[in-house]
């Protein structure tokens, strides 16, 4: 059982493209479909606390779904299948990209891919801007962000984004966990 | 000591980074300027083969830095450190907190984080465009006419296939479509310089 975890999430992390959004859809085709270990609603859950919490979804899925089929080890197997193949061709890609770009021609692809991946950032970017909550606050608090990061870097001031997350998360707090939430338990 | 900076980096990069991969990208770029383990072209070259490679991108991008960084070691501490927040912090919340994301606080900090997120991806989205196509600094700025018209190209073939398909390209073609674009225009380029 623990190596079957570990072999599914080795085979869900070799074949997914694109992050952990992509991997969703191959979760859903293994673990709910083909494996049976969750339902489609146990699986719902678990995407919307891995949506909602830090760090890389893929890890956060892989890890809720071991623990789910067997405990803190089954964490553990599913958590490192995911990772393993990863590490291993990055690992081995590491030691030769170096030679590779030397290539002229792998260089000219390259300069291209530098607009694709200034494109691929830009559309999620705007992709969760256009999800974000259609209300003054959030929109102010985006804004500034932005207008912040982009004057620290025209003046080279160097100011870490954590400490803007973290502002932004104690605002959160204070604002709809302590003083709005009577309003809301009005509604 | 390399071994520990690249866990602590890496530990910090995955307890922050919130909404995916693309969450990342801001802290990875500062955490990576800071200690000077990357150039700026090697940050898009990070990018573009942990985008185009299989599994995690978080993942992709802690190996590769830290195999550049500290070896096989470094490596294996770097994802060890952006994978250990996630892990500790579902393994909580599967276990005893059940509760914890239905708390009116937790769904705060939530709420309070997301639109910083989000202007933090653009903000980096747009530098990293603006400094593609030549910006170098606030007196420095030479256009570079083949990276403009392998971005316009881009964004035409991306825009146009979104129109007809009604279906959003894949990151992984749509890294692929520019390498090739980088490669037809740097050619053509190099011929009507010659």
């Amino acid at each position: 059982m623990l190596s079957e975890l570990f072999f599914t999430f080795a085979k869900i992390g070799l074949f997914t493209f694109g992050g952990g959004y992509a991997m969703i859809a191959q979760m859903k085709e293994t673990v709910v479909e083909q494996k049976k270990w969750l339902s489609d609603e146990e699986l719902m859950e678990i995407i919307t606390v891995a949506e909602s919490t830090p760090g890389p979804i893929a890890i956060n899925l892989a890890t809720f779904v071991g623990y789910k089929r067997k405990g803190v080890a089954g964490s553990v197997m599913a958590t490192l299948g995911v990772v393993v193949p990863s590490v291993v061709i990055l690992f081995l890609i590491s030691l030769f990209l170096d030679a590779f770009m030397e290539n002229k021609y792998v260089g000219y692809a390259f300069s291209g891919i530098k607009c694709a991946v200034a494109f691929l950032i830009l559309r999620a970017g705007v992709e969760m801007l256009r999800k974000l909550e259609k209300r003054a606050v959030p929109r102010i608090t985006f804004v500034t962000t932005f207008c912040l990061m982009i004057l620290f870097e025209l003046f080279s001031v160097s100011f870490s984004s954590v400490w803007l997350i973290l502002m932004g998360g104690i605002f959160g707090v204070l604002f709809y966990g302590v003083f709005t939430s009577k309003q809301e338990v009005e509604k | 000591m390399i071994y520990l900076t690249l866990f602590l980096e890496f530990f910090k990069i995955g307890l922050f980074c919130f909404g995916g991969a693309f969450g990342m990208i801001p802290l990875i770029e500062e955490t990576v300027r800071n200690h000077g383990w990357l150039t700026e072209s090697g940050f898009y070259d990070l990018i573009g083969v942990c985008e185009s490679t299989p599994g995690p991108i978080a993942v992709n991008m802690a190996t590769y830095i830290g195999a550049t960084q500290g070896g096989l070691w470094g490596s294996l501490v770097a994802t060890l450190g952006v994978v250990l927040p996630s892990f500790f912090i579902i393994l909580l919340i599967a276990s005893v907190m059940k509760n914890l994301t239905q708390s009116k606080y937790f769904k705060g900090f939530m709420r309070g984080v997301k639109p910083v997120v989000v202007g933090l991806i653009l903000s980096t989205g747009s530098l990293l465009l603006i400094k593609a196509i030549g910006y170098a600094g606030l007196r420095e700025f030479r256009v570079d006419v083949v990276s403009v018209i392998i971005f316009v190209l881009l964004a035409g073939i991306y825009f146009g296939m979104l129109y007809i398909k009604k279906k959003k390209m894949s990151s992984v073609k749509l890294i692929l479509l520019a390498a090739g674009l980088g490669v037809g225009v740097s050619l053509v380029f190099e011929g009507i310089v010659m």
